[in-house]
């Protein structure tokens, strides 16, 4: 059953009591990369700051973990060297088979995955997943980019075309073209989650092939951030804040909010709420309303108008009213992939299965 | 400017779009693989192989970036001039990663393409290490002489920024062919490279010639790994080393051991790396992962086409033992 | 002409223990002593090689990262060898790096220098699958050593390319193996995300799976006090072992050992060339394709990402570290599986980065290098 809000996870605490624990909790994060990317891990860092300042919580962090047997020997170790009884292996392929391969060993630790989808038909008791809903920042950062274009071309460097990026560039045009219906997006996959070369390279042609706002799904922005701002051009950030590295590029960005997640995880923990034998929302997910995502500050060059427009839309989602993917809506092929008079709802499944780019998109999924 | 107007801007056709993203391809991107196969071109030549260049480029990638941050932000006004003794200091680096190389393989016994491997690893794994404090802090990046602007297209203006190192690198190709040629030292160290025998006669000390080779062929390296964190892509990251430095030794020997065809090799790698990427942005998408190995199997295709069994040791120097 | 260390490149056989029939009781501990003293030499060797790199990783802690080296040593053995549960970690390492390793060494008997493990490694997973798919899952006891034989005839056929290239084309196999490296790696994303993908893999793109039955699974039965091991280590450490009698003690072997030597005196002594070093090639690309089924089978049980893990690439560097002799690669790879396995706690405990694994092993490996030397003095005189 799906739980979509931090509201339920708050709810469910203020009805169970439970005794606060004496000792320490020991928390582990697990990184894929390093955890001062710019990027993705370095938004889990800064979600497991939050947690490190509670009292009487201990955290454990490890960078650069791949997703293979590694991780489960990670893991391994640091329940059993360490005495972690929570984990938070925060990379989507560590989700299968390994955390529940190791949540079949240890029964009593709590593991918590970013991004897996969990199944109480198949997925043990023990394991929780949770993830934000992005795109709501990607389609901010989308009207911020409709506003800034004077070409009407935008650029997208993306990793790989798996669901959780095509929704992201999917949404990022559909804000731009909310307010600039002749905007097109054009996407490179560079193939890798962190390639600076193949990312710098890949913003470099679109910035050559016209593009004059630039936003990126890989693991550190950092690259495509750094060229627009030489080149002169916008950018849109994404995973944290990267405004210092292009003061006058930036427009915004959409960034998680792990904070919040985090520290709502860790309070239920410690209250006794959330524990391997109770019944708690084990699929948890979230956007700009539960505050898992929030969008930077703006930058210098973004104006009055866009400003207000964003906000608009930003308070639609906060009051839960804003749907990005509604029909009619055509892929970039010409089908229509989602009927008329259909709207699909953030926490619909189907959306984490997107295998589309939507018309005004240039480029193939490959499938 | 209301939203809706889109300005039209001069575009090029999808053909002309790639040709210049390859042209573009060709000057930025060969840079690094240009300073290190010359550098392995010197090293060879001499009668060594130095397969730990890897190493040697990303720690000179990450030596540059912090000397280059810390002088900019040490002395703000000087910023022009940081990223060029960043560049100088990763040249000494490769020196040092270079002389330790000469130093190991100086003994007898000690297997050269092992100590090599050894050297890229520890050298990587060094950078890496050392290098944690600057994944976060921007170096100022080299400049770079725009001479597009002649030119009304963006890809046009792009493809023709080009980089004060890729220069140097154009004209030190045939300086060091001219050289190998030409100069008391040149024929040294071919001599060393050609039969040992022979230098020892004239009284030259083999191991120190092929220990100076090194040791230039390490600056060399050095500064092509500045070029990577002070230019293209001009960030220190840890996913910079992706093997470049051993596809450089592969160019050495795809050229010859002739500079100049490793400044045409590394033009060509350069080209087919940007190969993929312009491909996508033309719209050709499927099949991208594929793209990944146009360089390699470019490199592969042509050495076969060019080696033969018998002709695979013209040129190379008869001391390296590389069959 | 004197090739610098082309001849090292080959390890000296380890010497045949003869001995003499004992005339009396001291004659014969004599010639004990003279047959195992290469042997304790080399292992007095190498433990001073590791203590001098204790030494200067030492240095480097205390001096660049300002920490206490021994808390980091005492934490490096705990999680490689200190408890149970770091022990099997660290065989679970082990395991692949043997058999990578194997792809190194053997043409390395030959003179030949093979540095393309991943590619072949990443093939041989590959094709695991594929074989996986056209047995089913009813039959994992004719699956698995299918999965196994055509993952190592994939990884064979591809090194067996670049052997291929160096007799017919006379391309160097350093180059050529890289190279292939590189286009095997393009092959398998390209078959990993788009031809053979399974649909319902979406967030990370992987081959439909061999199904639960076709893994390789942990040894069962084992007492409880010792560390967790899987079938994957079995496998290597057998190969290893069939590689050292078959390079040290078969006429395939002694054949190819005067290739390497002398590739004149093995023209004029009429052995086939060509079909030893093809043969040779192929043996190393199998070792390396079955490291990929072994690794892709052990825990994932599908193709993916996460294979390419550059355990072809640590593979070279523990051939060289045991001398490309495949009876010291097996104690090798476990050291260095334990030093992999330990950086993790290393990193969690001291606030090291975990590039700190890769300094000690560079250390390690220049230190083995350096002591070549030594090594080389004792066994001339």
């Amino acid at each position: 059953m799906m739980r979509t809000a931090l509201c339920s996870l708050l709810a469910a605490a203020l009805l169970v009591a439970s005794p606060v624990r004496a000792e320490d909790t020991t928390i582990g994060f697990i990184y894929v990369g390093p955890k001062d990317d710019y990027g993705y891990n370095q938004a889990h860092h800064e979600g497991a700051e939050v947690v490190k300042a509670i009292p009487g919580v201990k955290i454990l962090e490890e960078q650069k973990v791949p997703e293979t047997l590694d991780v489960q020997k990670t893991m391994e170790s640091m329940i059993e060297l360490d005495g972690a009884t929570v984990l938070f292996p925060t990379s989507f392929g560590y989700f299968d088979p390994h955390i529940l391969t190791m949540a079949k060993k240890y029964p009593a630790v709590l593991f918590l995955h970013c991004g897996g989808m969990y199944d109480a038909a198949k997925h043990p008791k023990n394991v929780g997943s949770y993830f934000g809903y992005i795109d709501e920042g990607q389609f901010l950062n989308g009207i911020a980019a409709g506003f800034a274009t004077k070409s009407g071309k935008l650029g997208f460097v993306a990793a790989k075309p798996i669901p959780q990026v095509l929704r992201n560039v999917n949404a990022f045009m559909l804000g731009a073209k909310l307010v600039n219906p002749k905007a097109t997006t054009t996407v490179i996959f560079t193939g890798d989650w962190a390639d600076p070369v193949k990312e710098a390279e890949a913003s470099k042609q679109l910035i050559d092939g016209g593009a004059d706002v630039l936003t990126a799904h890989v693991d550190s922005p950092k690259v495509i951030v750094q060229t627009a701002q030489e080149r002169g051009i916008h950018v849109c950030g994404y995973h944290t804040n990267q405004a210092a590295l292009a003061p006058t590029a930036y427009l915004t960005g959409a960034e998680w909010n792990w904070g919040t997640v985090y520290k709502a995880y860790a309070d239920q923990i410690k209250s006794g709420a959330i524990a391997p034998d109770k019944d708690w929302g084990h699929l948890v997910r979230g956007g700009m309303k539960e505050g898992f995502v929030k969008m930077s500050a703006y930058g210098p060059d973004v104006t009055p108008e866009a400003k207000a427009k964003i906000e608009a839309v930003k308070a639609q989602m906060m009051a839960g009213a804003f749907s990005i993917f509604k029909g009619p809506l055509e892929d970039n092929k010409g089908k229509v992939v989602i009927p008329a008079g259909t709207t699909l709802a953030q926490t619909d499944p189907v959306l984490e299965q997107m295998s589309y780019l939507v018309a005004g998109v240039v480029g193939d999924t490959g499938r | 400017m209301t939203p809706d107007a889109v300005q039209a801007t001069a575009q090029l056709s999808p053909l002309a779009a790639v040709f210049f993203a390859l042209l573009g391809g060709a000057i930025s991107l060969s840079t690094p693989y240009l300073f290190v196969s010359l550098g392995e071109c010197l090293t060879e030549r001499s009668g060594r192989v130095n397969l730990g260049l890897e190493g040697t480029m990303i720690l000179g990638a990450v030596a540059a970036y912090a000397v280059a941050y810390h002088l900019a932000t040490a002395y703000p006004g000087a910023t022009w001039l940081a990223p060029w003794l960043g560049v100088l200091v990763a040249g000494f680096v490769g020196v040092g990663m270079g002389w330790l190389h000469a130093w190991l393989c100086a003994k007898d016994g000690v297997n050269h393409i092992a100590v090599g491997i050894a050297l890229m690893i520890f050298g990587v794994g060094l950078a890496i290490f050392l290098g944690k404090p600057y994944i976060q802090p921007k170096a100022p990046h080299l400049p770079a002489l725009a001479l597009g602007n002649w030119s009304t297209y963006e890809a046009v203006r792009s493809a023709f920024k080009i980089n004060g190192l890729f220069l140097l690198g154009l004209g030190l190709a045939p300086a060091i062919a001219w050289g190998l040629g030409n100069t008391r030292w040149g024929m040294i160290l071919r001599m060393a490279g050609e039969s040992s025998d022979a230098a020892r006669a004239l009284g030259y000390s083999v191991n120190r010639v092929r220990m100076l080779a090194t040791c230039a062929g390490g600056f060399l390296a050095g500064v092509g790994g500045s070029f990577l964190s002070l230019y293209n892509p001009g960030v220190w990251a840890e996913g910079l080393s992706r093997g470049q430095g051993l596809m450089a030794v592969a160019l050495v020997i795809f050229a010859r051991w002739n500079p100049r065809t490793c400044l045409l090799a590394s033009l060509m790698f350069g080209a087919a790396e940007a190969l993929g990427p312009a491909l996508q942005a033309a719209g050709l998408s499927r099949g991208y992962q594929l793209y990944a190995a146009v360089p390699a199997a470019m490199t592969l295709v042509i050495m076969i086409a060019t080696c033969s069994t018998k002709r695979t040791l013209a040129g190379a120097p008869a001391e390296l033992s590389v069959s | 002409m004197a090739t610098q260390g082309g001849t090292a490149m080959i390890a000296a056989p380890p010497p045949s223990v003869h001995l003499a029939p004992a005339e009396d009781g001291a004659s014969a501990v004599a010639s004990l002593r003279a047959a195992l003293a290469p042997a304790l030499r080399a292992f007095g060797l190498q433990s001073a090689v590791f203590l001098a790199t204790l030494v200067i990783f030492g240095v480097f802690l205390l001096i660049i990262a300002g920490k206490n080296p021994l808390a980091v040593y005492a934490d490096m053995w705990k999680g490689s060898f200190g408890t149970r549960f770091s022990q099997g970690a660290t065989l679970a390492k082990a395991a692949p790096l043997m058999l990578t390793a194997l792809c190194t060494a053997l043409p390395a008997r030959l003179g030949m220098v093979v540095i393309g493990n991943e590619g072949a490694l990443l093939l041989g997973g590959l094709t695991g699958v594929v074989v996986a798919q056209l047995f089913g899952p009813d039959m994992p006891y004719v699956t698995i050593p299918a999965m196994l034989l055509g993952g190592g005839l994939a990884g064979g056929i591809w090194i067996a390319l670049a052997g291929a290239l160096r007799q017919f084309r006379g391309v160097n196999e350093t180059i050529s193996s890289l190279l292939l490296y590189y286009i095997g790696l393009a092959l398998f994303n390209f078959c990993v995300e788009d031809l053979l993908r399974d649909p319902t893999s979406l967030n990370k793109p992987s081959t439909v799976p061999i199904g639960e039955a076709n893994m390789i699974g942990a040894i069962q039965g084992l007492p409880a006090w010792f560390p967790e091991m899987h079938w994957g280590l079995v496998i290597g450490v057998v190969l290893c072992l069939v590689a050292a009698v078959v390079m040290d003690r078969s006429t395939f072997g002694f054949a190819a050992r005067v290739v390497g030597g002398n590739v004149k005196a093995a023209r004029l002594q009429g052995l086939p060339i060509t079909a030893i070093v093809l043969i040779t090639c192929l043996l190393a690309g199998a070792a390396a394709g079955m490291a990929g089924v072994v690794e892709m089978a052990v825990a994932e049980g599908k193709a993916n990402a996460s294979l390419a893990a550059g355990l072809g690439f640590s593979g070279i560097l523990v051939a060289f570290v045991a001398r490309q002799n495949p009876l010291a690669i097996i104690p090798v790879a476990i050291v260095f599986g334990g030093i992999t396995a330990s950086g993790g706690l290393v990193q969690r405990r001291h606030e090291l980065p975990d590039a700190t694994v890769d300094v000690f092993t560079g250390i390690l490996f220049i230190l083995v290098l350096a002591s070549e030397v030594f090594a080389n003095r004792g066994r001339q005189s």
